[in-house]
């Protein structure tokens, strides 16, 4: 297994239990859209979704379909693909298809919701973009460390020490200092974990801990003593939306993703710089093979706690620049614990995405849809309370680490501090 | 310990008192002390260079800074030691004069403080339990909550029972709760090798959703217009043996005979042999044909369980009713009262205490010197970090090494199979 993980190709083999299990599975989905959407549906009821955001300059015309039709398409769409992968499989685009039929169910679910009523799907799409970027950062904060085998729990104590100085820096001088202090304070928690991980051989979990412990009480203390008293302290402002030109004048998907501010973009841009440099350039094959079997790479000439601090010095600075989105992209001052747990969810992100950085990039999207459709919930007439949909990703989470569907491939040194022989 | 002294005793050549300090160095009691020394002294320094005046003072000169801030650390510690454990001054005349209603008013700070300690005692407990077994519970917090809510349940829903028989029963449906909590994630590393450490954060994640939404739900108390419990059932109170307005309860009994339990389970029955077994080296006892499945599964459930009646412990005896923001991180300090207690019950019943102690004292502080209670949880992460690092204590104060290599926690890899 550990050799396997090395090369990208390893997931692609399905055995055929699986194979079968996954059949089951979408069989399952399909009587499910039956069971819950369509008998309770009224046929003739209209669904309407809208297509452009609030406040968007790029107009698009509702979407308006009747719901009982499309929920009978979906049903036969879903059934038709559990019955291929039954009979045939769909060999290694099996989970693809397992993608394709979730958002059959999603679909479904809205659809249904919104049976009779008016759901504004871009608007949900948005918020769902906008509140993936701290998950999708965080998670490649913890893809770095990990892939390199130093666990990082600590990325939620990062993120709130970063977006203290965000809040503070960025106050005193401007929002482009606050956003460098940030990722100063990331890495230097990094550097803090990074010491106490590889030098101390300190338990990682543990070194984890303390950093969130100790940011946790910093910056509640801090908060407590001086912002609250001197709120010019805690007003740094907010970096501008930005549409790209172009793109963001595409119907729908223009307004969608390409209508945000600074810290987007910086996602879709590390997702696509993180995913080259980790598998394809030398740097990030030695950081993998640092990760997966240390002695090996040592054999090889490869330094490996000198690569494990730079990578955990790298996802420090990451988990910075998440914290910064707080205060700097999203709500413009600092509370005590704001960033309530999101840390975590990005720990969950990079579990549900394989320690790869597209799969967190797609977790962190799911998650933040999640999130995004809680805050709509009530809109629709659904007999499900938020409560139990801001669980979800942590219920999906639990699920992708046992196995049922799927298993992750954690880098297999992780967790262990490596000492010469 | 005794081994050393006695093979100490056998080096006649060597003075006596060398010996001693010999000894007393290489102990791994003196850096959980030292590291408790240091973490307090940086704290001072933190709540020195955080007051305003300090810096007023520095811009005449260095030596009056340095007073002010000499100064602003004393009254921090001044004053979290009179939170803690009450004026002394007032407790001597109280007791003078002798007047009952005197003296539990000037010895309630000190009864805070154990009442403060109890639940620390529980999840302490907890985990303690779990690293002894080679399991790292980091979901004390969500089995603390789980369990807060299961007692709450049984302490609003079950009516007409004597008190003799609710509380116990309400106390260990809060403990089943937490148990419950504790057993999915055990479950789940024994059956499928999912990391526990990711799944017990996972449930912490997922406690606090359900808490607030069955706090908004079925457990709101429908007069109110917060998000808070129905106050319990008066049988299913945990008495109190003092008057107002001194909380010391008999929760604080129970975790003692808890901590006992744990003693006994870990240390005098074969089945807690098989347990620590298990944990300092999963390959010999399974080769020696000890059920690691079971031991996982088992020693979670515990685990939670003991978190789960710090929970229940505390909305029983103390708050009597449970509203949304109830632990305030009891769960992951319970990480650190572990390692400073070196996983044994009776450490871990010290370390709780001190925490009590710190944790009553900087509520105290907070409202006589205006010092945010933030700071007790630097303190904290600062002696956790210590306590987990002995090297650097040791390079502190020039410590020289234990001749038994220390005892590292051991955990395997996160995720998948391990």
């Amino acid at each position: 297994m550990t050799t396997q993980t090395m090369t990208k190709s390893a997931t692609s083999y399905i055995s055929p239990t699986r194979e079968r299990v996954m059949g089951v599975l979408f069989l399952i989905v399909a009587a499910a859209i039956w069971v819950f959407f369509i008998r309770n549906t009224t046929p003739g009821l209209e669904t309407t979704f809208g297509m452009t955001p609030g406040g968007s300059q790029v107009q698009t015309p509702d979407w308006v379909f009747e719901t009982y039709t499309a929920l009978n398409i979906l049903l036969f769409l879903s059934i038709a693909l559990a019955v291929y992968q039954l009979v045939r499989g769909f060999k290694r685009y099996t989970n693809l298809v397992l993608g394709l039929i979730s958002g059959f169910f999603i679909f479904a679910f809205l659809a249904w919701g919104a049976s009779g009523l008016s759901l504004n799907l871009a608007g949900l799409l948005r918020v769902m973009v906008i509140r993936s970027v701290p998950l999708t950062l965080g998670a490649f904060s913890g893809i770095l460390c990990e892939r390199s085998g130093v666990f990082n729990i600590a990325i939620e104590g990062m993120m709130l020490t970063a977006a203290f100085c965000a809040a503070l820096f960025g106050s005193l001088v401007n929002i482009w200092f606050g956003l460098l202090t940030a990722m100063l304070s990331g890495l230097l928690l990094g550097g803090v974990l990074a010491i106490l991980a590889i030098k101390y051989k300190v338990n990682q979990i543990i070194a984890g801990t303390v950093i969130n412990i100790f940011a946790t009480g910093l910056t509640s203390f801090l908060s407590a003593k001086f912002l609250q008293k001197y709120q010019y302290l805690n007003n740094p402002g907010r970096f501008p939306t930005w549409d790209v030109p172009g793109l963001s004048q595409i119907p729908f998907i223009g307004p969608v993703f390409f209508s945000h501010n600074l810290f987007v973009y910086a996602m879709y841009i590390l997702l696509i710089v993180l995913t080259v440099a980790l598998f394809y350039t030398r740097w990030g094959l030695r950081l993998r093979s640092v990760g997966e079997h240390p002695k090996a790479a040592d054999t090889l000439g490869i330094q490996v706690n000198r690569t494990r601090y730079m990578a955990v010095l790298l996802g420090g600075t990451m988990a910075g620049f998440a914290g910064a989105y707080f205060i700097l992209g999203s709500v413009g001052r600092f509370d005590e614990v704001l960033t309530a747990g999101r840390g975590f969810i990005a720990l969950a992100a990079m579990i549900f995405g394989n320690w790869n950085p597209f799969g967190a990039f797609g977790a962190g999207l799911l998650f933040g849809f999640a999130d995004s459709l809680a805050g709509k919930l009530t809109i629709l007439r659904v007999p499900i309370h938020n409560k139990f949909l801001e669980m979800a990703p942590y219920i999906v989470t639990m699920i992708v680490l046992a196995g049922i569907i799927g298993r992750g491939q954690p880098p297999a040194a992780g967790g262990q501090p490596y000492e010469k022989e | 310990m005794e081994k050393q002294n006695a093979k100490a005793k056998g080096r006649i050549s060597q003075k006596p008192l060398v010996v001693f300090l010999d000894e007393v160095t290489r102990s791994p009691m003196m850096v959980n002390i030292l590291a408790i020394v240091t973490g307090l002294f940086l704290g001072g320094v933190i709540a020195a260079l955080t007051t305003e005046n300090v810096y007023v003072a520095l811009k005449s000169s260095l030596v009056e800074g340095l007073k002010i801030a000499l100064q602003a650390a004393w009254n921090t510690y001044k004053a979290l030691f009179l939170g803690a454990f009450g004026d002394p001054q007032r407790i001597v005349t109280a007791l003078q004069s002798g007047d009952w209603s005197q003296i539990n008013r000037a010895l309630s700070p000190l009864s805070e403080s154990l009442v403060q300690a109890t639940p620390y005692i529980f999840a302490g407990l907890a985990v303690a339990l779990g690293f002894r077994v080679g399991l790292f519970n980091i979901g004390a917090e969500g089995q603390i909550f789980v369990g807060a809510l299961a007692a709450v349940w049984a302490g609003v829903f079950i009516k007409g029972l004597p008190p003799i028989i609710h509380a116990p029963l309400a106390l260990l449906i809060g403990g089943l709760g937490g148990a419950i909590w504790g057993l999915i994630p055990g479950w789940l590393k024994a059956k499928t090798g999912a990391h526990e450490v990711i799944n017990t954060i996972m449930m912490n994640y997922i406690a606090f959703r359900l808490s607030e939404y069955l706090l908004t739900g079925v457990l709101r108390d429908p007069a109110k217009t917060t998000p808070i419990s129905a106050p319990i059932e008066r049988s299913a109170w945990i008495p109190r043996l003092f008057p107002y307005p001194n909380r010391f309860h008999v929760g604080f009994f129970i975790a003692l005979f808890m901590a006992f339990l744990v003693y006994l389970l870990l240390f005098k029955t074969t089945w807690g042999f098989e347990l620590r077994t298990v944990g300092a080296n999963p390959n010999a006892a399974r080769y020696a044909g000890m059920n690691i499945v079971r031991s996982m599964v088992i020693t979670m459930a515990l685990s939670g369980g003991l978190a789960g009646l710090a929970g229940a412990n505390e909305v029983l005896g103390v708050n009597r009713n449970l509203g949304v923001a109830f632990s305030s991180g009891y769960g992951f300090d319970s990480i650190a009262l572990a390692l400073l207690g070196n996983s044994h019950p009776l450490g871990v019943v010290l370390a709780s205490l001190l925490f009590g102690f710190l944790r009553n004292g900087a509520i105290q502080m907070q409202l006589t010197a205006g010092i945010p209670i933030d700071i007790i949880s630097i303190i904290q992460a600062m002696i956790l970090a210590f306590i987990a690092a002995p090297a650097i204590i040791r390079t502190i104060y020039r410590l020289k090494t234990p001749k038994e290599p220390e005892i590292r926690l051991q955990i395997s890899s996160a995720g998948g199979s391990s």
